[in-house]
């Protein structure tokens, strides 16, 4: 009963059993063939779910009603001006970073602005400036056919040892993200917002600092991801952050942050970042139809949160 | 809340005499909007404003409407639903398919789909979890099913919903017809009936509906299923309208109708939404959508940019209302 209790003490700890469990089965399914290399490609997919579930845990945390639902248009926007700033030269490469994170962090501070200045609620603000932002991307991004420098193709698909480097710079980034939650001032005023607003404030938080840093940071985030998604699948394209909403909320959610906020978990991220891309993989090597691979996903996600549901409504 | 009606009253009194005529304007604000939005669209074309031209214009309102009330029950019980475009679209792929061919296994199934509504309510009550949560899982399992009946577009509507969709009634036009009686069963139910306000109160302050001897469990369950039948007759009258299917048909349908709530009036939390206002917030959308940009000839590109642009703006005014209010 200790072990039970220890493993409902950290909830994240189902979301690397659960990519556990679903690695097993697509290996016993092959018959062991392909067992790395499922792993390198689940880690390299990964990657991309991390960045922007970080950036969606610290909004999250802020408490209840604090989502960005901006972060696809973001993402789209993001991997056009970056194949536009570096026009496929190796030189540009830095300077379309920054773009693509000036963009992102745009948005993100943009977003807070909204919050603030119409006190609506972020999920109805984000939501209105992503319809705007998805036209800027339908706009600047027509036609758009710039391959990435082959630099920073050959970078974001670079792997060592089966190992892709991006996942090896985002582990630190997480541990850094980690500390940040948990050793930093910003980082405990973020849970201490989630908690208690009002008391967080009595206690001298600057709240709207707090909250508007957030937002920037998770609009930075989704600009970072833009720009590798562009170099990884090798171009821009508006709908390329898409599956990206769905997937932000729910490797936060999956991997034991609170919804109600107050309460993040920094490595349950990737334990369900990895659970996702691996079904997804084990759906695959099965050969089952589009159809039943969203039914299975959909359910799998609403079982999962049934499972670690906790009987307070907090 | 239903109790409060002798307060509302007494305001509508003050506000008559001038006292607050900001809240009356605040209250106004989803009429207000629609109207604004109608004398552009006069303005910029004289002859959309016809009989014709209302039954072409708000031809996909009605589906709008109905989904956004939908979304209304969900938000009345501070919840979300983030699957009901999909869940629409599920409808209309059943509409086109099981319910023309073999009409008996498909009236069954969209009323198992109304029952998995109900029990999705069951199940976030007794387990606490996040609306938001659960129905992302079930956006993607509608989907799922959708694609699993309908692979590729295809399929027909039912002859008579056709029919029904096709109504040519006298003076006003169809879609006309159908948004006041939407709106006008829901207000009646929601906000004119005593169990109405017991489900807006388990909105508006849950634990004085308990203490009180209530179900909450039945309340969540009867929003649930109000909001599966409410998407059912969305996905029904899409499909009269549009007359074949498409798994994608509904996904914008989502965004839409929280947007719909919020324009016509409706908060995220505390049970305070407006059947009517989430009505013409819907018929707001519609017309803005498309009808007003092509007028005023936005390019493509820019058209869902506009539709931001409208909730932003019709948020600030409201923002600005009530700031002064205060």
């Amino acid at each position: 009963m200790i072990s039970a209790e220890s493993i409902a003490a950290r909830p994240w700890i189902w979301s690397f059993l659960g990519a556990l469990m679903v690695w097993l089965a697509s290996i016993a399914f092959t018959g062991g063939y392909g067992a790395g290399g499922m792993i390198t490609a689940a880690l390299s997919l990964a990657v991309f779910m991390v960045i922007v579930g970080i950036g969606q845990m610290f909004v999250i945390t802020l408490g209840p009603g604090n989502v960005d639902l901006s972060l696809p248009a973001n993402i789209g926007l993001a991997s056009a001006v970056a194949m536009k700033v570096m026009g496929g030269s190796d030189a540009m490469v830095p300077i379309g970073l920054a773009a693509a994170l000036g963009s992102g962090a745009a948005i993100g501070a943009a977003n807070y602005l909204l919050i603030r200045a119409l006190r609506i609620p972020p999920i109805i603000a984000t939501l209105s400036a992503s319809f705007i932002v998805q036209s800027i991307d339908i706009s600047y991004g027509r036609g758009l056919q710039i391959k990435p420098p082959p630099g920073f193709a050959d970078f974001t698909n670079l792997q060592i040892a089966g190992i892709p480097v991006l996942a090896i710079l985002t582990l630190i980034f997480t541990i850094v993200a980690s500390l940040v939650l948990h050793r930093t001032v910003y980082g405990r005023s973020v849970a201490a917002i989630g908690q208690n607003p009002r008391a967080a404030s009595l206690a001298g938080i600057k709240v709207g600092r707090v909250r508007f840093l957030t937002y920037t940071l998770c609009g930075l985030l989704g600009g970072l991801n833009g720009a590798l998604l562009a170099g990884y699948f090798r171009g821009a394209n508006v709908d390329i952050g898409n599956e990206y909403l769905l997937a932000s909320i729910a490797v936060v959610v999956i991997g034991g942050t609170s919804v109600a906020g107050g309460k993040a978990n920094v490595p349950g991220i990737w334990g369900a970042a990895l659970f996702l891309v691996l079904l997804l993989t084990m759906l695959n090597t099965f050969g089952v139809s589009a159809g039943i691979r969203l039914v299975l996903t959909g359910l799998v996600i609403v079982a999962i949160i049934t499972a670690s549901g906790r009987r307070i409504r907090v | 809340m239903a109790d409060l009606d002798v307060e509302s009253r007494t305001r509508r009194l003050t506000t008559l005499m001038g006292v607050a005529p900001r809240r009356l304007l605040r209250s106004m604000l989803p009429a207000l909007s629609l109207v604004l939005i109608m004398i552009g669209i006069a303005w910029l074309n004289p002859r959309a404003i016809s009989y014709f031209g209302f039954t072409l214009m708000l031809n996909l309102a009605i589906p709008i409407a109905l989904a956004t009330i939908a979304q209304m029950f969900i938000m009345t019980g501070n919840d979300l639903d983030l699957s009901i475009g999909t869940f629409v679209g599920f409808v209309g792929c059943i509409t086109a398919t099981w319910l023309r061919e073999a009409p008996l296994i498909g009236a069954l199934s969209l009323i198992a789909a109304v029952a998995v509504y109900a029990a999705l309510g069951a199940l976030i009550h007794l387990r606490s979890l996040p609306s938001i949560v659960v129905t992302l899982g079930m956006s993607f399992v509608w989907q799922g099913l959708a694609i699993l009946l309908l692979p590729k577009p295809g399929g027909s509507a039912p002859d008579w919903l056709l029919q029904l969709m096709g109504l040519k009634p006298p003076w006003i036009p169809f879609p006309i017809v159908a948004a006041i009686i939407i709106a006008a069963v829901a207000h009646l139910g929601l906000m004119r009936t005593s169990y109405g306000a017991i489900l807006r109160g388990s909105g508006g302050n849950p634990q004085a509906i308990r203490r009180a001897g209530w179900s909450l469990l039945k309340a969540k369950v009867t929003l649930y299923t109000l909001a599966g039948l409410f998407g059912v007759a969305s996905g029904m009258a899409l499909i009269g309208t549009t007359t074949s299917a498409d798994a994608n048909i509904g996904n914008g349908y989502t965004l839409l109708s929280i947007a719909g709530v919020i324009l016509g009036g409706g908060e995220f939390i505390g049970g305070r939404v407006s059947p009517v206002g989430a009505v013409l917030g819907a018929l707001t959308l519609a017309l803005a959508a498309s009808p007003l940009l092509t007028f005023m000839r936005i390019p493509p590109d820019w058209q869902v940019a506009a539709n931001g642009a409208i909730l932003i703006i019709v948020l600030a005014a409201r923002a600005l209302l009530s700031r002064q209010e205060a």
